[in-house]
């Protein structure tokens, strides 16, 4: 389905003024890149880079039985999660394939925040209020949210100076709100670059003003979606339509840390059975010895017969040479086997390697910022 | 976009500097590489390969896409520009110059007629 009219999020005059090279991306008009998707990569490895999200959908629930009825729609354990954090998983469908992935905050004991992509806000709105029990409130506030991720190991040493509370406490996946020249912010140890950063929500009409505060500091740089797919992938960090569709149970996604097993959710029989199932494909990383690469769709092989499919590929900028990411038979599936890509115009020789590709990233690191 | 007089060029943005002795050296237009963003790999021709004009010559790999570069002369592959292998970016930064792709030879000038000289060249990318 392609929209006749792309929504524009908040930031783009700003973009167009900075010469932004713009594109369709999921019924938006976004930017692709500033300068080079290669520049912005390792600009955000290395330094920070400052992406706009805003296209990204996000839900508030409330109501004493909001925990029960988000434990019911997603994979991973909502009861459990504390005040204050936030947590990855998978909204499934009755056969147990994916509908969406998405982050989960709670932001008190009885309200939430759900987190998901641009293209399934839609429909994953009209999914969740149609399985919300009658005390939960549902409201869809990606209209008047604004939201950004300021990526790499800088970003707090950039970020800190404008805010009003100390970012010393936010630990991985645990956000806090506080303001930002007045401005209330919320702002989550998380992101999607395998770099240290945050994810910033403030309410749409600030959108610019603060991006354009941000970019004053002249460490960091504005990034687009180019280099945030060449860097989520580097790290073998899922993309929903690619690795995750509603084709294909998410058995052997390497998601596990997602799936809770106390608890029972929509598709979690259908899960159970793909995960007992030794034939399943398994997700797979795969490293090219040259920087030439497939694309997704591109059949893989292993002596002449077809074993599995390339969902995500491309040149790594970090690496020097190209990778993808595949579904693969079990029989192929193990590290340092040798298997073929078929591109259409060349065999691309390929082995199967460990994930995440990249093994520096700096997510998780504990934060230091000048105050601390 | 830089368009240097002395070339000539195609509808499919390359373009061919003739060099006398029936050598042409060719490459893609600085139009063409901003419009591929950054060149990651260049699946150079065989040295003896032969094209007609307009033909598939090789394909040129961006982040977000592969592309077809044609011939924009005809004749046989002489020479290929093998520092793009480690640096296909030469493409991005002198499309024109260090970026070339191949040199062909045995080229028939008289093809000059179906290719577009830099005015119409212009022209062209001004009705893009």
């Amino acid at each position: 389905m392609t929209p006749d009219v792309l929504s524009h999020t908040p930031l783009h005059d700003a973009h167009c003024a900075r010469g932004a090279r713009m594109a369709p991306f999921a019924g938006w008009l976004l930017p692709i890149y500033y300068s080079s998707i290669i520049e912005e990569h390792l600009h955000t490895r290395a330094a920070a880079t400052l992406f706009d999200t805003c296209h990204m959908g996000q839900f508030l629930l409330k109501g004493p039985n909001a925990a029960r009825d988000l434990d019911r729609l997603l994979t991973c354990n909502i009861t459990s999660l504390p005040v204050g954090r936030c947590r990855y998983g998978l909204l499934l469908n009755d056969r147990g394939t994916v509908l969406d992935d998405s982050i989960t905050y709670r932001l008190s004991h009885n309200e939430f925040m759900i987190v998901v992509n641009a293209a399934t806000t839609q429909r994953d709105a009209r999914w969740i209020a149609a399985h919300c029990s009658s005390g939960t409130s549902f409201e869809d506030i990606s209209p008047i949210t604004a939201k950004f991720d300021l990526q790499g190991p800088l970003a707090a040493d950039i970020l800190q100076p404008h805010l009003s509370e100390p970012l010393n406490s936010l630990t991985y996946f645990s956000f806090l709100r506080a303001t930002l020249h007045g401005v209330d912010v919320l702002i989550s140890r998380t992101g999607y670059t395998g770099e240290y950063g945050f994810e910033l929500y403030v309410a749409a009409p600030f959108a610019i003003p603060v991006w354009n505060l941000l970019l004053e500091d002249p460490r960091l740089k504005p990034a687009g979606l180019g280099a945030r797919d060449t860097l989520r992938l580097e790290c073998a960090l899922p993309l929903y339509g690619h690795e995750l569709t509603e084709d294909r149970s998410p058995a052997f996604a390497n998601l596990d840390f997602a799936i809770s097993a106390e608890k029972d959710f929509i598709g979690k029989n259908a899960l159970d059975q793909a995960r007992s199932d030794p034939s399943q494909p398994r997700l797979c990383g795969l490293s090219f010895p040259t920087r030439q690469s497939p694309r997704a769709g591109h059949p893989v092989l292993h002596n002449g017969s077809t074993c599995g499919v390339i969902t995500s590929a491309s040149f790594a900028p970090s690496l020097g040479h190209a990778i993808a990411l595949a579904y693969l038979d079990p029989a192929c599936a193990s590290c340092g086997t040798h298997v073929q890509v078929s591109s259409g115009r060349a065999l691309l020789d390929a082995v199967v390697c460990p994930l995440p590709f990249y093994q520096h990233g700096t997510a998780r690191r504990p934060t230091v910022t000048p105050t601390s | 976009m830089h368009v240097p007089e002395e070339l000539w060029y195609t509808k499919e943005h390359e373009w061919v500097r003739f060099e006398g002795g029936g050598r042409a050296r060719m490459g893609i237009t600085d139009h063409a590489q901003h419009e591929l963003g950054d060149i990651t790999y260049v699946d150079l021709p065989g040295v003896g390969k032969q094209v007609t004009q307009g033909a598939e010559l090789m394909v040129i790999e961006s982040v977000k896409a592969a592309s077809d570069v044609y011939a924009p002369v005809s004749g046989t592959v002489g020479e290929v520009n093998t520092a793009l292998a480690d640096a296909p970016e030469l493409i991005n930064k002198d499309p024109y110059g260090g970026g070339w792709l191949c040199v062909l030879s045995g080229v028939d000038e008289g093809e000059k007629a179906r290719l577009l000289s830099a005015a119409e060249y212009r022209a062209l990318l001004e009705r893009q």
